[in-house]
């Protein structure tokens, strides 16, 4: 019974990292970029909102501060990565490192509560059913958002860009812009989801969100495992990486229930993430599909 | 018209693999002149080709279209007056795009990307029409990847999205060198009418002396990094391989032997 109670809350805590792993999506599948600034970000949507809410402001304008501050957090990696030539990977690093001291001046101590009983929050641990359906709908909402996006003119050259940049600069798209813009994108979803976490476990702590790359792109991947064979319709791909995030949860609860050591836990995320990054490689490089007569054998069509 | 200035451009200056590719150059191109680029392996060729645009700035000297000076203008920018065709078929189309997807970028070249929907159902007609014409069957494939066309049928494609925005000037860099004889004599044969019914300005390096002579109304060989040889009109209708062969040989003094079998 114990794990069956736990399930709807494994549920809605999936569905917030689900919508953070659209940020990721957006940086890691559309941009081909790598972007560790999530791990920072995440969190300063979580302390922004918090402190936000905690001295009296409306939810929602909290809301709006949170996605803000991680659209920041994502203009300062762009800019590394585009204005100073810094490796994606480490503009990310420096970016996170930032976090860390800006998270802990907005939250001025290591951790802040936000209980819901004092507070007006939108999803909150006590009401799991309403939260599943307050965070489904926000799922909803960003995803249309980002398909209206993706398909105008302007979102149809981010998506150039990530795909072919010698391309789309003989296109005359300004790709340096569009990764800029990318990264904001994606860091404010992350912050937004940020923002959504902290009002639903009534906290924000400076370590949260370390790792969050981490589930981020097994929610993509499994995603992807998902959906991709079934349909490239870019709408099922966004819902698959909620649904992603939604069975990461449920894995890591049942693991979790079952008795596993919690402080392997984030050590085994890896361990898998690096397993399905891997099975790309792998397949390429000693499954080749391609099949060449064997010895001896004569070619029949010759 | 482009106007191209005494442009210099050296690679690795200052350490030993410091390779001068341009060389106080200038050339002048006129509207409508179909140019043919011959020369040997490290001539300038392509060098020449993206400095006009723009994927790295040069060192000295100046380039103009239409007496406005782009010497300074970001690359894609510089998009808005220039068509491009690369060697290798990967480089002008993003594989995970649609052939509708590509080319609706490449109807707004050189103009601003807002947010009104990237392809609306006039382009997708317009794109049907062109396709049509390539004979290709890809007319009905608009959805299709090109990731997952051949190697002709994507630079075929790529051809068409350089001239969808008429361009000032259409750059082709060995564009037939990657594909198999008879696919890219289709895929010359296709450059030569696009040019010939949208009157473009083109500048096409080859490899092939036959084809540099056949095609265009001008020629220039390139070597060190400087224009050797330039002739146009009657008399390079006139022109043999053997007196492209003779040129290389005067210029290349002695590494000739080397080129010959590139340029055979």
């Amino acid at each position: 019974m114990g794990l069956l109670n736990a399930l709807p809350g494994a549920a809605a805590q999936g569905i917030i990292w689900g919508i953070m792993a659209i940020g990721v999506y957006i940086t890691y599948k559309i941009l081909d970029l790598a972007d560790l600034t999530v791990d920072g970000s995440i969190c300063t949507g979580m302390a922004v909102c918090t402190m936000m809410i905690v001295s009296g402001h409306h939810v929602w304008f909290a809301m709006l501060a949170a996605l803000l501050a991680g659209m920041a957090a994502g203009l300062l990696t762009g800019i590394f990565h585009t204005l100073m030539g810094i490796p994606a990977i480490l503009a990310g690093i420096l970016t996170q490192l930032i976090l860390w001291s800006v998270n802990l001046k907005i939250l001025g101590k290591a951790n802040q509560a936000l209980p819901a009983r004092n507070y007006g929050v939108l999803v909150t641990s006590l009401r799991k059913e309403e939260a599943i359906f307050v965070l489904i709908l926000f799922a909803v909402v960003i995803i249309a958002l980002l398909y209206w996006f993706f398909g105008t003119e302007f979102g149809a050259s981010v998506r150039a860009t990530g795909c072919n940049a010698k391309m789309s600069v003989a296109q005359g798209i300004n790709t340096q812009f569009n990764k800029v813009f990318g990264f904001i994108l994606s860091n404010g979803i992350v912050a937004l989801a940020g923002a959504l976490l902290a009002q639903y476990s009534g906290k924000a702590d400076i370590n949260d969100g370390r790792g969050a790359i981490v589930i981020g792109l097994a929610a993509v991947i499994i995603g992807e495992a998902l959906i991709s064979r079934l349909s490239q319709n870019f709408i099922l791909r966004l819902f698959g990486v909620i649904l992603g995030g939604v069975i990461y949860y449920l894995v890591y609860q049942t693991v979790i229930f079952f008795g596993l050591d919690t402080d392997l836990l984030k050590m085994l995320s890896a361990l898998v993430v690096a397993v399905f990054l891997a099975i790309p490689y792998w397949k390429k490089h000693f499954f080749s599909k391609t099949k060449l007569p064997k010895a001896g054998e004569e070619k029949q069509d010759a | 018209m482009l106007e191209i200035s005494r442009i210099t451009k050296i690679f690795n200056a200052g350490t030993v693999n410091e390779k001068v590719a341009l060389n106080d150059l200038s050339l002048t191109i006129h509207d409508g002149d179909f140019i043919t680029v011959i020369g040997g392996n490290g001539a300038g060729k392509s060098t020449l080709l993206n400095s006009i645009a723009g994927t790295f700035p040069v060192d000295a000297g100046n380039i103009r279209i239409d007496d406005s000076d782009i010497t300074r203008l970001p690359e894609y920018k510089r998009a808005k007056f220039i068509g491009r065709v690369f060697q290798d078929p990967m480089t002008g189309t993003a594989g995970d795009m649609w052939i509708e997807e590509n080319m609706a970028l490449a109807l707004r070249r050189g103009k601003r990307r807002g947010l009104g929907w990237a392809i609306t159902s006039k382009d997708r007609a317009l794109f049907k029409e062109m396709l049509k014409e390539l004979n290709l069957g890809l007319e009905d494939r608009l959805s299709t990847k090109v990731g997952l066309l051949s190697g002709g049928q994507r630079q075929a494609i790529t051809l068409l999205m350089a001239t969808l925005q008429k361009p000032k000037l259409l750059l082709l860099d060995e564009h037939t060198a990657a594909l198999d004889p008879k696919t890219a004599a289709k895929v010359l044969e296709l450059t030569e009418t696009i040019i010939r019914e949208h009157a473009l300005t083109a500048l096409m390096v080859t490899h092939n002396m036959k084809d540099a002579i056949r095609l265009g109304n001008r020629l220039i060989m390139m070597a060190d990094g400087k224009i050797i040889f330039d002739v146009s009109g009657e008399e390079k209708k006139k022109l043999t391989v053997n007196d492209l062969l003779e040129k290389f040989e005067e210029a290349s003094h002695g590494g000739f032997a080397n080129d010959r079998m590139i340029l055979g």
